[in-house]
């Protein structure tokens, strides 16, 4: 009935409500299918060749058969290198940021535009850069260092803004209340504020290394191709995401052991994300009962 | 530092009467009413003012914190009572912009002075907030942070502090099971009074209570006043409150503040039944009459 | 009178230690973007210098050992592979945020929403793998060869969408509540809430999430790379295959020696160029509200 009463003053408007309805349900339909889509490829066309084997062997013939095991170990190599190297600069520059500057000054201003600037480097120039840098004019040639180093380099803008976020939203009353008991600003940050945002600080590591793992385009230059078991980090060490680029585009018949091994990266990510998402949650929970 | 600002401080004896219970406390008895100690300034204030950038917080305060007291600051919102407490543990200090004139000495020690320790200073002078601010640490970890990072490090040692704090704010028998337990899980009561605990640990001469008990239900706010009356003798103790009733029950000095010419200044000072019952200035006597403000 | 200004942010003695490491930890990280500045500079250097920029645009083909140094298909491809991604990305990614907002049941929008945030974080190489072995060649049977600028956009279009989703997504959710219950106070039907007051008062977020979307399209590299097709020509169609300036670096550096490596260092100069101009309009827009 009160549609009816409506129907006669704005049949226009109601028309037309009727058509986003529609245009705005096809459309996130269409968004689902398409991924759904994508998601059950991957998952079907990988799992079949998935195994303890397929994880633990060395690839054969060029990949096309055999496993994914030096290259595995090659990714978590480059993965430490990376964190190793971003995460106590991080950290430091965080902190002084949070906790030294002004949000306005002029040099957390300085820091913070560069900062931006570095997270809107495309991938491919940070491999320029990485080639150019590590390999070329450190002499560390093609290898699991200059790999990881140049994905330090590019995770370096996503830990500082979360470990800043982090420690901005520890409450000014701690540090207010922290002087007022005679603390220093080192033992605050030590005993109370660094352990609040403890969760912060994780997920924001979470999310550098799904970043890092999910990274193809600058380690083509840096870390190399070599699909062999790397012995030392001076050697080239192939990433997960180089293996399936090479399968895919390289290696004629390769495309099985690539969805394989993309079903392995998109697992390892999900963990990852996850882990973060789930520590972000927590500390966000762990607030709302402080507060 | 600590060591000659510790000198400027007696402590006073206290009776104990027999007719209560003071099981739970170790302070010693319910001192009632305002009949006070002479009076032996302790940090005297003069010509104090403070700025916000190029705004005025505070014109031209002079007073005298006396010894073992209860000095109670009263006066409306805004005129700047808290500004003059943080100016006695320098929390002045991290506030951006913030400037100070004039002088401030305990004893012989300029409390102004830019080379001073403030880290000592604030150890000396404790401060308890309106809002109960418990870290978000256990309870025992609480008390134990600024422990840790100055001499104490011996667990026998840290945890007779502990239980000796919590005893003498009353908290002992409510959380001496639970002693890991984390601190923003206390009601609203228990966490100013694990504050309080907190400050008494470093051993202060002097407290500093912004606004103590209102964020607390009544209940709560009679406990913690009920502590803050403790206290008298042992401590100097300099309180701002909004509640009239409160000051006139446990103060034995008041100060009043006012805003003239968008500066908190101080109207009038004196003991706190003089201040409440023949006040000199017309103003005074509007305000605790309840005629304004 | 006598005013003194006390050491504020009061990092006293017992703070110098720190202090100085945290400094030192600071110039370290700030250093990364000059040094990337630098390098790409001095590696551009000698193709400057020797080609010089008319060329880059002036020559009559891209064939760098026959010394031909043109850019601009490569350009080309770049900016039809952006433009034809963002074309289809923006309206749907807005739809979608729509979607999850005002339209879809609480349980369904939870979902829908951890769907979108799952294909952010999809490595482009998996896009770039799908795209060439199930997209490319169905488009292959409509049209040979198959990996070519179609592919390319559609592959884009999905790689962009859940950031355009997720940021409108993020710009409507801090819609204040007043806005919409005056809305639906004056009797608006749930379209008239959002085309009259709800997507007005989010386009500086909205268009911020297109900025961003639209600079990660134009730096992507992998997924394009696999299913452009990579022949350096202007398109006639959108089946013909293209190569975009990312693609041509990544195919080219593993040979490149002299004016042809530093001839790519330009590209990529370029690019980073271009993008910190997006970005920094993008921040621009969003007045210091802070982005992920």
């Amino acid at each position: 009935m009160p549609e009816a009463t409506a129907h006669s003053i704005a049949p226009l408007g109601i028309t037309r409500d009727r058509l986003a309805t529609f245009v705005i349900w096809s459309a996130a339909l269409l968004v689902t299918g398409l991924f759904l889509w994508l998601i059950s490829d991957i998952l079907l066309g990988g799992i079949t060749r998935l195994s303890w084997a397929f994880l633990t062997e060395p690839p054969f013939d060029a990949g096309r058969s055999g496993g994914i095991g030096p290259i595995i170990v090659s990714t978590g190599l480059i993965l430490l290198v990376a964190i190793a190297a971003s995460v106590p600069p991080a950290l430091g520059t965080a902190i002084l940021l949070a906790e030294f500057s002004r949000r306005e000054s002029l040099f957390g201003r300085s820091v913070r535009l560069s900062l931006d600037v570095l997270a809107g480097v495309p991938s491919i120039v940070f491999g320029l850069f990485g080639n150019a840098f590590f390999c070329i004019y450190l002499g560390l040639g093609f290898s699991i260092l200059s790999g990881g180093l140049t994905l330090a380099c590019m995770v370096l803008p996503i830990l500082i803004r979360t470990a800043e976020e982090g420690l901005r939203s520890a409450p000014d009353d701690y540090r207010l209340a922290a002087a007022a008991l005679g603390l220093s600003r080192s033992a605050a940050l030590m005993h109370l504020l660094l352990p609040t945002a403890m969760p912060a600080l994780i997920a924001g590591l979470m999310l550098g290394i799904g970043r890092a793992m999910a990274e193809t385009a600058a380690l083509i230059f840096t870390s190399g191709y070599v699909d062999r078991m790397p012995d030392s980090l001076w050697d080239s060490g192939r990433a997960l995401s180089v293996h399936i680029y090479d399968l895919t585009m390289n290696v004629a018949g390769g495309d099985a052991n690539a969805r394989a091994a993309a079903l392995v990266l998109v697992v390892l990510l999900l963990l990852v994300n996850g882990a973060a998402m789930t520590l972000a949650d927590r500390w966000r929970n762990a607030r709302i009962v402080t507060a | 530092m600590s060591q000659s600002l510790n000198d400027d401080l007696n402590r006073f004896d206290h009776t104990v009467d027999p007719e209560m219970d003071n099981s739970a406390y170790t302070l010693g008895p319910l001192q009632a009413g305002p009949p006070c100690c002479h009076p032996r300034p302790l940090i005297r204030v003069e010509h104090l003012s403070v700025r916000y950038g190029e705004k005025p917080a505070l014109e031209e305060i002079t007073l005298d914190i006396h010894r073992g007291c209860i000095t109670a600051l009263i006066g409306p919102s805004g005129c700047g009572k808290t500004t003059f407490l943080s100016v006695l543990n320098r929390l002045t200090d991290m506030i951006p912009g913030c400037r100070v004139a004039g002088r401030v000495r305990m004893g012989s020690t300029d409390l102004l002075h830019p080379a001073l320790d403030v880290q000592a200073l604030r150890r000396e002078v404790g401060m308890i907030f309106q809002k109960p601010v418990p870290f978000p640490l256990s309870i025992r970890r609480n008390i134990e942070l600024s422990l840790l990072e100055h001499r104490i490090t011996k667990r026998s040692e840290l945890d007779g502090i502990v239980e000796q704090v919590l005893t003498d704010v009353g908290l002992w028998n409510e959380v001496k099971d639970r002693l890991n337990a984390p601190a923003p899980a206390l009601s609203g009561g228990q966490q100013q009074r694990l504050c309080i605990a907190r400050a008494l640990a470093l051993e202060p001469g002097i407290l500093l209570m912004d606004e103590p008990c209102s964020a607390l239900d009544p209940i709560a706010s009679g406990v913690v006043e009920d502590l803050i009356q403790r206290l008298r003798g042992r401590y100097t103790v300099i309180i701002v409150t909004h509640n009239l009733a409160q000051a006139r029950r446990i103060a034995n000095y008041a100060g009043f503040f006012w805003v003239k010419e968008r500066a908190g200044t101080l109207i009038e000072f004196g003991q706190c039944r003089q201040i409440f019952e023949s006040p000199n200035q017309d103003l005074t006597a509007a305000y605790v009459s309840g005629k304004r403000g | 009178m006598n005013w003194s200004k006390l050491n504020t942010l009061f990092p006293s003695r017992a703070d110098q230690p720190l202090l100085w490491l945290l400094r030192l930890c600071a110039l370290t990280a700030a250093t990364v973007v000059l040094l990337i500045l630098t390098f790409l500079v001095i590696e551009s250097r000698p193709a400057l210098r020797d080609v010089g920029i008319a060329r880059f645009f002036g020559d009559r083909s891209w064939h760098p050992t026959e010394g031909e140094y043109n850019f601009m298909p490569m350009l080309s491809g770049t900016v039809y592979c952006s433009l034809g991604a963002l074309l289809l990305a923006v309206p749907s990614g807005i739809a979608a945020a729509l979607f999850s907002r005002w339209y879809a049941p609480a349980s369904v929008a939870g979902l829908f929403r951890r769907l979108i945030e799952l294909l952010a974080g999809i490595p482009s190489v998996v896009y770039g793998l799908w795209g060439l072995t199930t997209l490319a060649p169905l488009i292959g049977r409509l049209h040979a060869p198959g990996t070519s600028l179609l592919a390319g956009i559609l592959i884009l279009a999905l790689m962009i969408l859940p950031t355009i989703a997720l940021t409108a997504d993020a710009a409507l959710a801090a819609v204040p509540q007043a806005y919409l219950r005056g809305a639906a106070a004056l009797g608006l039907s749930r379209w008239g809430m959002i085309s009259g007051v709800a997507l007005p008062a989010t386009r500086s977020g909205i268009a911020t999430g297109i900025l961003l979307a639209a600079a990660r399209a134009m730096g992507e590299t992998m997924a394009v790379l696999m299913v452009c097709g990579n022949v350096v020509q202007y398109p006639d169609s959108l089946f013909d295959p293209v190569r975009t300036l990312t693609a041509n670096i990544a195919l080219e550096m593993a040979y490149a020696m002299g004016d042809h490596r530093a001839a790519l260092f330009v590209s990529g100069l370029a690019l980073m160029l271009l993008m910190l101009a997006m970005v920094g309009a993008a921040g621009l827009l969003s007045r210091g509200r802070r982005y992920a």
